[in-house]
């Protein structure tokens, strides 16, 4: 099958959705490719968004309805792919064989994984979780690690990120936020809980975070110590005790805390490296796909007619993704303009 | 009998165990003590801190920590100017907070 118009979209997370969107809404015809059982990505495990507390399903049900008519791929992946002249030919698994002019490539990220983590005791202690768990708990109401009535929650900031020994160096941008926003849903779930956040910085940088911040502090009194936690051990009643520095007045401090939620970091898809490595698009230090210049061309590649969309290239923000994901549309639509 | 050695208290504060009773009772009259962020700029700009050690910022900590002794030695060290109020970038009346801080330890018995 040969088609001028057909447009690949690799990766079914809220930038792939995005970006089929528009290419459709610009005339293409685009193919959504999906390694996983269903469309929506992470997103689909969290349950209300920062920073206006949206529900997941406000954002993913009309991106899922604007995608009618689209041909969407599930439980399929890319196998290899050459180039001729001025066509991609992508096999991928299940035996399709695409043929295009130009590809997004929206294949998110991963968390990090917070069991290599050890000292926190992820898998180890049944008191701790990470902000996934959580996100999924406020959905299904079901995790036995989550105590019925807690009077003390502590969260772990940069779990994996700004971490060297852990191999990513980055900051994963959404965790200090993320951490906020469940912060203060925890609180609504059980006031009479102390509810503490560790951190080394405070990142919230967009609109409206801090307003999150002040409401954190100023209306549910959760309390911010500045230093990392250096360990978390498990007591005889299967509560855990998480030792820090609180280094705003340089001495120690220990908590018995009845649940502690890992922040763990938005970190580089280990799948890109296959995917890279077939469209010859290289990686950037920290494993994210590089982008051809981090100001003006970020959606863009080196290859010509290979564009990015989303968490793809680094850690982001859903309305940055969506925005990455309208420009990859738009690059798409002027790379092939003057070639018709 | 001499080991040779002494062994000092342990320095840890454990958060669960502290008493916060006269920072609660602070923040359900002036909130905005709880929004405190730790900038320093009222112990930069404090005339009263080079000479005693008066920090708007240690007070608020030291409060959420137990460490009664150093809020009462910074409470006898402040002469009320108000500069700190002016500079806070949260827009914590902090002079206020001094101020309901000393009555609530003058309702304190004993304490001061
Ligand atoms: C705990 C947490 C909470 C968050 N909460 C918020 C929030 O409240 N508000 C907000 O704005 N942002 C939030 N974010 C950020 C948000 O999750 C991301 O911006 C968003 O998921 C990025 O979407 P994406 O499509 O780039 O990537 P992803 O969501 O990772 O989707 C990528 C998709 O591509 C698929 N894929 C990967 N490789 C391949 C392949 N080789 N072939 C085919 N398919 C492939 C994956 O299966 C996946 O479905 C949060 C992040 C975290 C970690
Ligand atoms: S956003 Fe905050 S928690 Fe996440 S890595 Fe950056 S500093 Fe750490
Ligand atoms: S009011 Fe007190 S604490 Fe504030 S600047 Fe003046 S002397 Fe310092
Ligand atoms: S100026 Fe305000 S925010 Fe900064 S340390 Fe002092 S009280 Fe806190």
């Amino acid at each position: 099958m040969e088609n001028k118009d057909q447009i690949l979209v690799i990766g079914g997370g809220v930038a792939g959705m995005e970006a089929a969107r528009q290419l459709k809404s610009l005339g293409f015809k685009p193919i959504l490719v999906e390694k996983g059982p269903a469309l929506g990505g992470h997103v689909a495990s969290w349950n209300r968004l920062f920073p206006d507390m949206t529900p997941v399903r406000k954002v993913l049900d009309p991106l899922t309805s604007s995608l009618e008519g689209v041909e969407v791929l599930l439980d399929t992946t890319v196998e290899s792919v050459s180039r001729s002249q001025r066509e991609y030919t992508v096999v991928l698994t299940r035996g399709r064989v695409i043929k295009c002019p130009a590809i997004i490539i929206a294949t998110g990220f991963k968390l990090f994984e917070a069991r290599k983590k050890e000292e926190y005791g992820y898998g180890i202690y049944d008191r701790v979780i990470t902000n996934k768990d959580l996100e999924n708990w406020f959905n299904t109401g079901e995790d036995g690690r989550v105590p019925d009535r807690p009077s003390a929650v502590g969260f772990v900031h940069c779990v994996g990120s700004r971490d060297i020994k852990a191999g990513n160096q980055q900051c994963s941008k959404v965790c200090c936020i993320t951490a906020i926003k469940q912060a203060i849903e925890v609180k609504e779930r059980f006031p009479q809980a102390e509810v503490y956040c560790f951190y080394m910085d405070l990142r919230l940088f967009g609109k409206k975070y801090e307003d999150f911040y002040i409401n954190a502090q100023r209306d549910c009194g959760i309390h911010f110590i500045r230093g990392r936690v250096s360990e978390v051990a498990e007591l005889i009643d299967g509560r855990v005790q998480v030792k820090a520095e609180d280094t705003l007045s340089g001495r120690p401090v220990k908590v018995k805390l009845d649940l502690l939620v890992l922040m763990s970091g938005i970190v580089c898809n280990p799948a890109n490296n296959h995917l890279a490595s077939e469209l010859s698009v290289p990686l950037d230090e920290d494993g994210f796909l590089r982008s051809r210049d981090n100001i003006f061309s970020v959606t863009e590649s080196d290859r010509p007619g290979v564009f990015f969309a989303g968490t793809c290239t680094g850690p982001k923000t859903i309305p940055e993704t969506l925005s990455e994901a309208r420009g990859a549309a738009l690059g798409v639509y002027n790379y092939l303009k003057g070639k018709k | 009998m001499d080991f040779g050695f002494n062994l000092s208290p342990s320095s840890a504060v454990e958060l669960d165990k502290v008493d916060t009773s006269l920072f609660r009772e602070l923040c359900r009259i002036e909130p905005g003590a709880r929004t405190c962020i730790g900038c320093g700029s009222c112990s930069a700009t404090c005339t009263a801190s080079e000479h005693s050690g008066m920090s708007v910022r240690k007070l608020l900590l030291s409060l959420q920590r137990g460490k009664m002794r150093d809020v009462e030695k910074m409470l006898t060290c402040c002469m009320l100017c108000g500069k700190c109020t002016m500079v806070c970038p949260r827009g914590i009346n902090t002079r206020r907070i001094i101020l309901t801080v000393c009555r609530l330890y003058e309702n304190v018995e004993g304490r001061i």
